[in-house]
């Protein structure tokens, strides 16, 4: 389909926007969000995968997007962590984190709220062991997790609501 | 940390991904889910001169019940078959041992086929297939050839599978309704690769034991089915003494290597332990 150098045409709907660019095969979804549509804020983090601060929702399902290739997300519909905010209000995620300390230097915020959202809605009303399980998924340096903890479970309900 | 350049192909068919092995002769690889495999290129650890990626091909995507058994498309997502009511009913181990595999963002682009091929003997999966001793489907230019765990496992990271063959179908046979089951996991943190994994499945027969099923992850380079340790619960049942007996036997029957995750001896220990602990919670979920 693709030689090596040949630049290969994407398109996909991100955050309900239609998107589409040109890049080599190897680009990793990660970077394409970043650098080809402009969408800084989903981070890049350890890039193999482990530390979870790129995870957007493909298709509405969280996944890595530092593994994963841009060409592969080609139809898809994404959604990144500017997405979540509607009208200049926050998401009741976000709002919730903003009210239990939830971040600190805010680098693995996009990956831990989208990961939150996916959980939240696999898993709609949590244990609190349910919520330790489901934020393993990605790594914060500064908080020691509890304000994320309080976060999510805080949001649950008011997710659940709707 | 970004993949050296490869040329990239989708194909829509199985027989076109194996038209385009045969044209590399060796020098492509086959991008699954891509958790093990993605990382290894933004490491450049790996680099094949071209990827043939199966995730554009729908009919590798499946999940269908036949002649006693499940069968599952190599495609198929580890996220699909951890929410799958058939195989929370047919396989329940299966079910359990998925929430073990990474983590849900993980399993959403993870499968069952790719983890089976990249035979990391740490993994879940391919405890699993040895514990219930299915199936993997390989389909070459010349066919199809079907290989049991035994045959399919080489060593670290290495199968029987052919540079032009494509793991196409993993096949386990469906779990009695009464067996009892359990997966037993020790990782440093949530989803990270087991130290030591333990399979078990038991079919009770009061406190006799009719059948029981045994097999580890991250104990050597293989999964290793526990046969002897099987066989002391089927010929001495469910007591205490037995189980104590099964486990210690699991500890001589491993030799695990060392790395920095953990020594020999103490993979050797958590075998047993985890031998132990998965034989009493099989036991008690199990019908009469």
């Amino acid at each position: 389909m693709a030689d090596k150098s040949e630049l290969v045409t994407v398109r996909m709907k991100v955050n309900g926007v239609q998107h589409e660019g040109r890049c080599e095969p190897r680009k990793l979804l990660v970077d394409f969000l970043r650098e080809d549509l402009g969408l800084t804020g989903t981070h890049v983090g350890c890039e193999h995968g482990i530390c979870g601060a790129c995870t957007i929702l493909l298709d509405g399902e969280a996944a890595r997007s530092c593994i994963m290739l841009a060409v592969q997300a080609d139809g898809a519909e994404l959604q990144t962590i500017e997405g979540l905010a509607q009208n200049g209000k926050l998401h009741p995620l976000q709002q919730a984190f903003h009210e239990h300390h939830g971040l600190q230097c805010g680098f693995c915020t996009p990956g831990m709220l989208m990961t939150a959202l996916d959980f939240l809605r696999v898993k709609p009303d949590p244990s609190e062991a349910d919520i330790r399980e489901g934020i393993s998924a990605v790594l914060c340096r500064c908080t020691g997790y509890q304000g994320i903890i309080n976060a999510v479970k805080a949001a649950a309900p008011v997710l659940r609501r709707g | 940390m970004k993949p050296p350049k490869f040329d990239y192909h989708a194909p829509k068919a199985v027989d076109e991904a194996l038209a385009l092995l045969a044209r590399y002769d060796g020098e492509a690889k086959i991008l699954a889910g891509g958790q093990s495999l993605m990382p290894l290129l933004n490491f450049r650890l790996s680099r094949p001169a071209a990827l043939i990626d199966l995730n554009r091909i729908p009919a590798l995507a499946y999940i269908k019940e036949a002649d006693g058994s499940v069968r599952f498309g190599a495609m198929t997502r580890q996220r699909t078959i951890e929410f799958s009511p058939v195989v929370a009913k047919r396989l329940p181990l299966l079910t359990e041992a998925t929430r073990w595999v990474g983590h849900l963002p993980i399993r959403t682009r993870g499968t069952i086929g790719g983890s089976i091929a990249h035979a990391d003997p740490s993994a879940e999966y391919p405890a699993v297939l040895t514990a219930l001793d299915g199936e993997v489907i390989a389909r070459g230019p010349k066919g199809e050839r079907v290989l049991k765990p035994r045959e399919f496992f080489q060593t670290y990271l290495t199968t029987s599978l052919a540079a032009d063959e494509i793991l196409t179908e993993v096949r386990l046979p469906a779990m009695s309704g009464v067996a009892g089951y359990a997966f037993e996991e020790f990782a440093r943190r949530h989803g990270d690769f087991a130290i030591i994994g333990i399979a078990a499945v038991v079919v009770r027969d009061g406190s006799r034991c009719s059948m029981a099923r045994l097999a580890t992850a991250g104990a050597g380079p293989v999964p290793v089915r526990l046969r002897a340790a099987e066989e002391i619960l089927e010929r001495e049942g469910f007591g205490d003494d037995a189980i104590a007996r099964a486990a210690a036997k699991a500890q001589d029957l491993v030799q695990p290597d060392a790395d920095i995750h953990a020594s020999s001896d103490y993979r050797r220990h958590l075998t047993g332990v985890l031998t132990g602990r998965a034989i009493k919670r099989a036991m008690a979920k199990a019908g009469r």
